[in-house]
């Protein structure tokens, strides 16, 4: 980032103004992100005393005790399993029925204006649909699982279909976001790409592998990581409404974990060790983000 | 498109008719069970015909739920929300492109890490933060004992407790999530893309740095500024854990989380039709943005990616 694509060769000069216009910005985020970012790391090396009194500076004997937790360690599994369940379904259905829509010339508009409404729905207000529709008495989904699928289904008791439960509220709301953007990626594709593979004697569906798919595949990446950063924290909605974490522990995600142990069980130390490693888990995926569209840049330019 | 492929084009119209009525079924059926008694919802499977009971649903929904009050929470937060966030990050990415100052680097970077952390990972310390906001000023004061150093000029012995809780609020509901640099790290790079001549030009007329900004940025800002209208006000508007924390008077509880005592529990009456036309009332007005600013919406959606 250097100077000179930062800022234009024409400048306004003021001694106060900038200042001014800037200090709205940083007072909030010295309020509300640094200084409890700086608490965060510091009590997550300490050891708080539940009866007052000073806390106690520990090393990382918090992380040590959170990375030897089998629950903790269970957590981590679960929200990984989770997040490649969600992403795999909501990109699959999403760039399937992108794929269709572009294809289908004539409604593009009303089409997109059908998919697109449930990236507004809350996530808890999923968690509530798909509550009912799952619901082990009442659900029609449920009911078909039963009756047509001959299978037992009950996400109160089975941590499995818990899960199943939890991973379809969260994808159903992601399909609409994915859609948008592989729709957008693939208008970007040049027809006459396509044409010319065409007039080769490709067929629709060898065209889709080797021209749209790879082409679209910095789309696909973009998507993918957002997925991720989704399901990672943004469920946290849908787990509170569907499941709160169980049965035993099967649907705890980490962001809920945080939740639980911080403000239920009242574990500081542990409730910001977790939220330290929460941080470094999205640091890592954002700087890896950057680095791979910096890649893409170079690449065409 | 180039050939003619007429089965495999019927065939992209009837998946995307089923897709469509995948992606839309679980809205469906929630609308036909709100418009029908208890006694139906409850069967299984649940008659697809709707019932006449809509109004009647609605209206427990509303009463139980404490609709009314909730509703304009929500609308409060997610409008603070949005203005809050666009005001502070136009401002501040005004600030960071149109002046040379010593520290504009450091702000711009600072301003830039927030990208990374959502309200999520920073909870418990965010919460510890709203619920006392004179916190470092009073660790600052215990630092520097200066109980004791006024204690012994006032000539007795004084306690200081800086005090001052967001808690319950609608300050404390909005203010930590206008801390983020996605809006102004937007319009920063679409500043950037302003022709370098209109600031020339505005320089040369006279006109001041906020006379350039009102009369010539804004303006141009406008579809920037639609777009993150509706991508933040649905942002607000559903916004879960926070609020959750932050509240724990009834009269302060925002829509998406009251919907929680709407839902059945094992040992109650099914009363699902309820739930789910309070659930259809609370996700209609984020829904109702994104459909009729729709053009926005996706421009603004997918525009960042680039």
């Amino acid at each position: 980032m250097g100077n000179e694509i930062m800022i234009k060769r024409s400048v306004f000069t003021s001694r106060t103004l900038p200042y001014l216009l800037i200090l709205p910005q940083v007072v909030v985020t010295l309020t509300f992100f640094y200084w409890p970012a700086l608490q965060g790391l510091m009590q997550s090396v300490m050891r708080s005393n539940p009866f007052g009194g000073r806390s106690r500076f520990i090393w990382f004997d918090n992380f040590i005790q959170l990375f030897t937790d089998p629950l903790y360690l269970k957590s981590i599994m679960t929200t990984f399993f989770f997040s490649a369940c969600v992403a795999a379904v909501s990109i699959t259905l999403g760039l399937f029925i992108a794929t269709m829509a572009n294809r289908a010339l004539k409604a593009k508009a009303v089409i997109r204006t059908m998919l697109i409404w449930p990236y507004a729905v809350a996530p808890a207000i999923s968690g509530i649909l798909w509550l009912f529709l799952l619901h082990p008495s009442y659900g029609v989904v449920s009911y078909a699982i039963k009756r047509w699928l001959g299978l037992d289904w009950n996400p109160v008791l089975d941590g499995g279909d818990a899960l199943f439960m939890v991973t379809m509220a969260s994808a159903w709301k992601e399909i609409s976001y994915n859609f948008v953007f592989f729709v957008a990626g693939m208008q970007a594709i040049p027809m006459s790409l396509i044409e010319a593979a065409a007039i080769d004697g490709a067929s629709p569906f060898r065209r889709f592998w080797t021209i749209t798919l790879p082409l679209l595949s910095p789309t696909l990446f973009f998507v993918t990581v957002m997925n991720i950063i989704y399901s990672f924290f943004d469920t946290f909605g849908v787990i509170h409404t569907m499941t709160q974490g169980g049965p035993g522990g099967a649907t705890n995600i980490l962001v809920y974990k945080v939740y639980q142990d911080g403000f239920i069980g009242l574990n500081l130390g542990a409730s910001s060790s977790q939220s330290v490693v929460l941080m470094t888990i999205i640091i890592v995926i954002t700087v890896l983000q950057f680095k791979y569209v910096e890649k893409k840049v170079q690449y065409t330019g | 498109m180039i050939e003619k492929t007429p089965i495999l084009d019927t065939l992209t119209y009837l998946f995307l008719i089923t897709g469509i009525l995948i992606v839309g079924f679980p809205i469906i059926y929630a609308l036909i069970a709100a418009t029908l008694p208890i006694h139906e919802v409850s069967m299984v499977p649940m008659p697809l015909i709707p019932g006449n009971q809509l109004l009647v649903n609605i209206k427990t929904a509303w009463i139980n739920g404490n609709l009314g009050t909730n509703l304009l929470n929500s609308f409060i937060m997610a409008s603070g929300i949005t203005i809050g966030k666009i005001t502070v990050s136009l401002l501040g990415a005004f600030s960071i492109v149109y002046f040379d100052y010593r520290f504009r680097t450091v702000a711009f970077v600072s301003v830039f890490c927030t990208l990374m952390l959502p309200v999520e990972v920073r909870i418990l310390p965010t919460y510890e933060m709203a619920a006392n906001i004179m916190g470092p000023f009073q660790g600052l004061w215990d630092l520097l004992h200066l109980n004791g150093i006024v204690g012994w000029i006032v000539g007795h012995d004084i306690d200081v407790r800086l005090d001052w809780s967001l808690l319950d609020s609608y300050t404390g509901l909005i203010m930590p999530l206008v801390a983020s640099a996605t809006c102004t790290f937007l319009f920063r790079q679409f500043f950037l893309t302003v022709p370098e001549e209109l600031c020339e030009a505005a320089k040369m007329d006279g006109a001041s740095a906020m006379t350039f900004f009102r009369k010539i940025l804004l303006p141009l800002s406008k579809t920037n500024i639609a777009a993150l209208v509706v991508i933040e006000f649905v942002y607000g508007w559903n916004q879960y854990l926070w609020p959750l924390l932050i509240t724990t008077n009834p009269k302060m509880m925002t829509a998406v989380i009251g919907l929680q005592n709407l839902i059945p529990a094992a040992d109650d009456l099914p009363y699902w039709n309820v739930a789910l036309a309070g659930a259809l009332i609370v996700m209609l007005p984020p829904v109702l943005v994104v459909l009729f600013m729709q053009r926005w919406f996706v421009k603004g959606l997918v525009e960042p990616e680039k």
